[in-house]
């Protein structure tokens, strides 16, 4: 039987069938587009509104909402974990600072240039992978994240890397005459950016490769029975997470002016799952939450004792674990299942 | 679908099968056939090698020995995610769905292998992958009417009764659109209603939907009343073939289920 002919023979469809159908893809309602507009309001004010030092931080929230994306669609979306997301982060950071600096590109295309840069060596990493799972992955990324930074010092590329002294880059202004500062700039379009990935990972996870994704992460075996090519699939979703990610690391480093190896150690790694877990994994939305956790936590932990920012670090995790065990997520899947429980 | 034609070539060819595990021999050179549009039981004790063989057929196993054809090929060169894709369907003995996505994406994943996509042109949504998911989504609408799912459509698996769950993999199957469907022991823990809806669906669902099926089952009154076949497994080997009462009345049957040992 071909793929073609199978599509051809439906079977005979009533008209209830086709409205159901209809609903399913149905627009969202206005109370969903009035939420929306005043979210996409606040943020695009944002920048006009508060200082500059707060823009930078906004911007790297989205930055890191990116990269949890990304481990979202593996970890979360894939059920395949990963400690070395970091070392995606980091070749996107690499790849955008080396085009701009030794090749002077523009900043806006050396995005595409990680982009498809991580996703294959994303997918050529999950290539051998395929043969791990559990801790056995786990320890095989963590090996990654730890080998990656070094890669960047190594002698025979400090042509390109410089090194451990790093690469550090200009900053760009507003195109077009835009009457915008470099921070309010660089806050829109990192704004713009971290738009586009959600709606493409939106898209992904509602249609028949986002559905095999979820249904290998569910049940491997089951996924295969019903044609599920689990291979190739869980290698694209390495390929897919690692695009994802290393577009976080080229914003970041376009953000931060500034690549070095150390600013990519295996802890980024960490914070990124950290990120991840608390936001919800598997909840694309959490990606936000996550972002904000991985940029403030640390900070304010930092603020409220220099000597134990550790501990008060740890302290607000295992607090925040501890009343929502389900991240962001799944708090507000308990809240809303409470409500309708109580209203209805 | 004019699927009953008077063709004489068998749809199946199970042919000498052979599959060990270590020291058990689990099939031991089982040979039958199955013609398109039949309903064949397969039945055996506990362990006689009933689903190693369905395991075979979806090829998660490959058989020490022997060759499966289906259609005029062999199956064995095709690795087991080709199956749905040649024509080949199943179910699980212990329910196998995707836990935490709905009833209606569980069913969808069962149409992956009627569709065609890339993961870039899903991100991006493009037109012809709209029609795709319309396309998709009509045919797991009907399979939903067809087994009255409709309530429970967009609830996750996770939490539905038994019974159910045994419905949404019957319709996942089917959004395959198998010409051969395997059925592994779908009556098991279904109470006596369920079973003899059960046994009507099966019928129907060869008689309205062309499909050819093998059903592994326990419950003798099912399987006796719905098929056209027997074939008996026992430790592996086939040890009767033929037309239920055939069967029902064969002295090495009785003795096999009576606990008395081929061997
Ligand atoms: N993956 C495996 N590894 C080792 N032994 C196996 C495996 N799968 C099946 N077996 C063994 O092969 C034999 C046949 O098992 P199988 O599951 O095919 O039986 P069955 O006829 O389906 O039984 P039941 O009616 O209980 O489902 C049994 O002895 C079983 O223990
Ligand atoms: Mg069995």
């Amino acid at each position: 039987m071909t793929i073609e002919t199978s599509i051809a023979e439906q079977p005979p469809t009533t008209t209830t069938q086709r409205a159901a159908v209809a609903q399913l893809q149905r627009r969202p309602n206005a109370r969903q587009l009035a939420i929306a507009v005043v979210c996409l309001g606040s943020t695009i004010a944002a920048p006009f509104l508060v200082s500059n030092f707060l823009i930078f931080q906004m911007t790297m929230v989205l930055v890191y909402t990116i990269a949890i994306l990304g481990l979202n669609i593996l970890t979360g979306i894939n059920g395949q974990l990963s400690l070395g997301h970091g070392a995606f982060y980091a070749a996107g950071a690499y790849t955008a600072a080396i085009l701009m600096d030794r090749w002077g590109i523009g900043y806006f295309w050396t995005l595409p240039a990680a982009a498809l840069v991580c996703f294959v060596v994303g997918f050529l990493f999950g290539l051998p992978a395929l043969r791990l799972e559990g801790v056995y992955l786990a320890l095989a990324t963590f090996a990654l994240a730890v080998v990656t930074p070094q890669l960047f010092k190594l002698s025979p590329f400090e042509n390109w890397t410089a090194g451990v002294t790093g690469i550090t880059l200009a900053k760009p202004d507003a195109p077009f005459g835009l009457p915008l500062d470099q921070d309010q700039w660089l806050y829109l379009f990192t704004l713009a950016m971290t738009i586009a990935a959600y709606v493409c990972a939106h898209n992904l996870i509602a249609r028949r490769g986002g559905r095999a994704l979820m249904a290998i992460r569910d049940n491997p075996i089951a996924a295969q029975s019903m044609g599920v090519n689990t291979a190739l699939y869980k290698s694209l979703a390495f390929g897919i997470s690692a695009l994802y990610t290393g577009v976080a690391g080229a914003l970041g480093a376009i953000v931060l002016q500034f690549v070095a190896p150390d600013s990519f150690t295996f802890s980024l790694s960490i914070a990124l799952l950290v990120g991840l877990v608390v936001g919800g994994v598997g909840w694309l939305p959490g990606a936000l939450f996550g972002g904000a956790f991985v940029l403030f936590v640390p900070n304010l932990a930092e603020s409220v004792s220099k000597g134990l920012s550790g501990a008060v670090y740890g302290l607000v995790l295992i607090t925040l674990m501890y009343v929502m065990p389900s991240g962001v997520g799944g708090l507000l899947r308990a809240t809303r299942a409470f409500a309708s429980k109580r209203y209805d | 679908m004019s699927a009953r034609a008077a063709d004489t070539e068998p749809q199946l060819s199970v042919r000498d099968v052979a599959v060990r595990f270590g020291g058990i021999l689990a099939l031991d050179g089982v040979r039958f056939d199955l013609h398109r549009g039949q309903i064949l039981g397969l039945i055996g004790p506990n362990g006689a090698g009933k689903t190693t063989l369905f395991n075979c057929l979806s090829r998660l196993y490959t058989p020490a020995s022997g060759d499966i054809v289906y259609e005029g090929g062999s199956i064995l060169s095709s690795p087991s995610h080709r199956m749905p894709v040649i024509g080949i369907g199943r179910t699980f003995q212990n329910v196998s769905l995707f836990r935490r996505l709905s009833v209606r994406d569980n069913i969808r994943v069962g149409a992956h292998s009627t569709s065609a996509s890339d993961l870039f042109s899903e991100s991006l949504a493009l037109p012809w992958v709209r029609r795709q998911e319309t396309r998709i989504d009509l045919v797991v609408a009907e399979l939903i009417d067809y087994l009255d799912l409709a309530d429970v459509a967009d609830v996750p698996v996770n939490g539905l009764p038994f019974g159910t769950q045994k419905r949404v993999e019957l319709a996942r199957a089917l959004a395959i659109k198998p010409g051969l469907l395997l059925l592994d022991e779908p009556a098991g823990g279904l109470n006596h209603e369920e079973v003899v809806e059960l046994g009507r669906l099966i019928r129907q669902i060869r008689d309205e939907r062309g499909v050819t099926v093998l059903l592994v089952e326990h419950h003798m009154g099912l399987v006796m009343s719905v098929s056209d076949k027997i074939v008996v497994l026992n430790f592996g080997r086939k040890i009767a073939e033929g037309a239920p009462p055939e069967v029902q009345s064969n002295p090495d049957v009785v003795a096999a289920y009576l606990g008395g040992s081929t061997r």
